[in-house]
């Protein structure tokens, strides 16, 4: 196993086909980051907003109690 | 007895429990194949004699496609389970495939697109391939469409199983499509039943990357499914106990 290219900037050049092979990397790792973190922040959103309802819950529930 | 994991199955909140200490190993695995594998690929696996440099893309473009493919049986498969035993898991799990499959589809219609430029000397070719993966795309913005388009969860679950069963067509279209037309796109050059016309410097780490997505497809299905179920089952007890909320409402 050994290092394909001569340099740092050879291997950013690719002989030419640098922008091709860097675009398709950059556009599949940009849609493999969105995958694994929009599902976590939905799940918190989520969470925040059950516990919004909660609190609302409540405050609804201490309101009837005063006028009982 | 032997089906008791199969009616298991049926139940959200016993997948969700079971498949929480599972996340975190998918994560490990499968962000340190990828990386593993883009590197290898990359910068130290040899160059094709023909195509040169341009055709390390194979390495994303490759397990994409398969991911795209792989994800279509496991949304498909999901609704039919869905309707013929009418179990709520599975449904979830076809809504939550419906935009992995998408994206993955989209990744590989792109890169093959920009990795067609320098090889073919085009960004498109009405080629068989090519068509059929763009139906594919077109399939499962069908699903997203459709999930929303019902005010009722029922109809909307079974409307987009039906839909996922009859998209089922594609898909031998897209494996047999290089062998039926001969035109653009290049045969398959990994083969299970006979030798594969790939150098084995080259196809090691694209074995890697294919395992990689699969574990990454999994980890992503599973967090997208956990978050449906919180969602479609946020009135019961389970989930309320889960989020340190109490329930009244059932409670009652």
């Amino acid at each position: 196993m050994k290092f394909q290219f001569e340099s740092i900037a050879d291997f950013i050049a690719m002989n030419g086909h640098g922008p091709y092979v860097w675009a398709s990397y950059g556009i599949t790792f940009a849609v493999l980051i969105f995958l694994l973190v929009s599902p976590l922040l939905q799940k918190k959103a989520f969470v925040k907003q059950q516990q919004k309802q909660q609190k609302l819950a409540q405050a609804n529930d201490s309101a009837d109690e005063s006028t009982n | 007895m032997a089906w008791q994991w199969f009616h298991r199955l049926g139940s959200p909140r016993w997948f969700y429990e079971k498949t929480t200490s599972w996340l975190p190993w998918l994560a490990i695995i499968s962000i340190s194949l990828i990386v593993t594998a883009a590197v290898w690929g990359l910068a130290f696996a040899p160059a094709d004699f023909k195509q040169g440099n341009s055709y390390r893309i194979i390495y994303i473009h490759v397990p994409a496609a398969f991911l795209a493919l792989a994800g279509y049986y496991i949304m498909a498969i999901s609704g039919a389970v869905g309707l013929i035993w009418k179990m709520k898991l599975p449904y979830m799990v076809m809504k939550s495939a419906a935009p992995i499959g998408a994206l993955l589809t989209f990744v590989s219609l792109v890169t093959g697109s920009i990795w067609g430029k320098p090889t073919w000397g085009t960004w498109w070719e009405w080629d068989a391939r090519i068509t059929s993966m763009l139906i594919l795309f077109f399939l499962y913005l069908g699903m997203i469409a459709l999930q929303q388009a019902f005010q009722h969860r029922d109809t909307a679950d079974k409307a987009s199983a039906v839909l996922a069963l009859v998209g089922m067509v594609n898909i031998p279209i897209i494996y047999k499509s290089v062998d039926w037309w001969n035109t653009l796109h290049q045969p398959a050059t990994i083969k299970f039943t006979s030798k594969s016309s790939i150098d084995p410097s080259m196809l090691y780490p694209l074995l890697t990357m294919v395992i990689g997505f699969y574990c990454f497809y999994a980890l992503v299905l599973l967090l997208n499914t956990r978050v449906e179920i919180l969602r479609r089952e946020n009135r019961t007890q389970w989930v309320n106990d889960l989020l340190g909320t109490t329930n009244k409402r059932v409670g009652q």
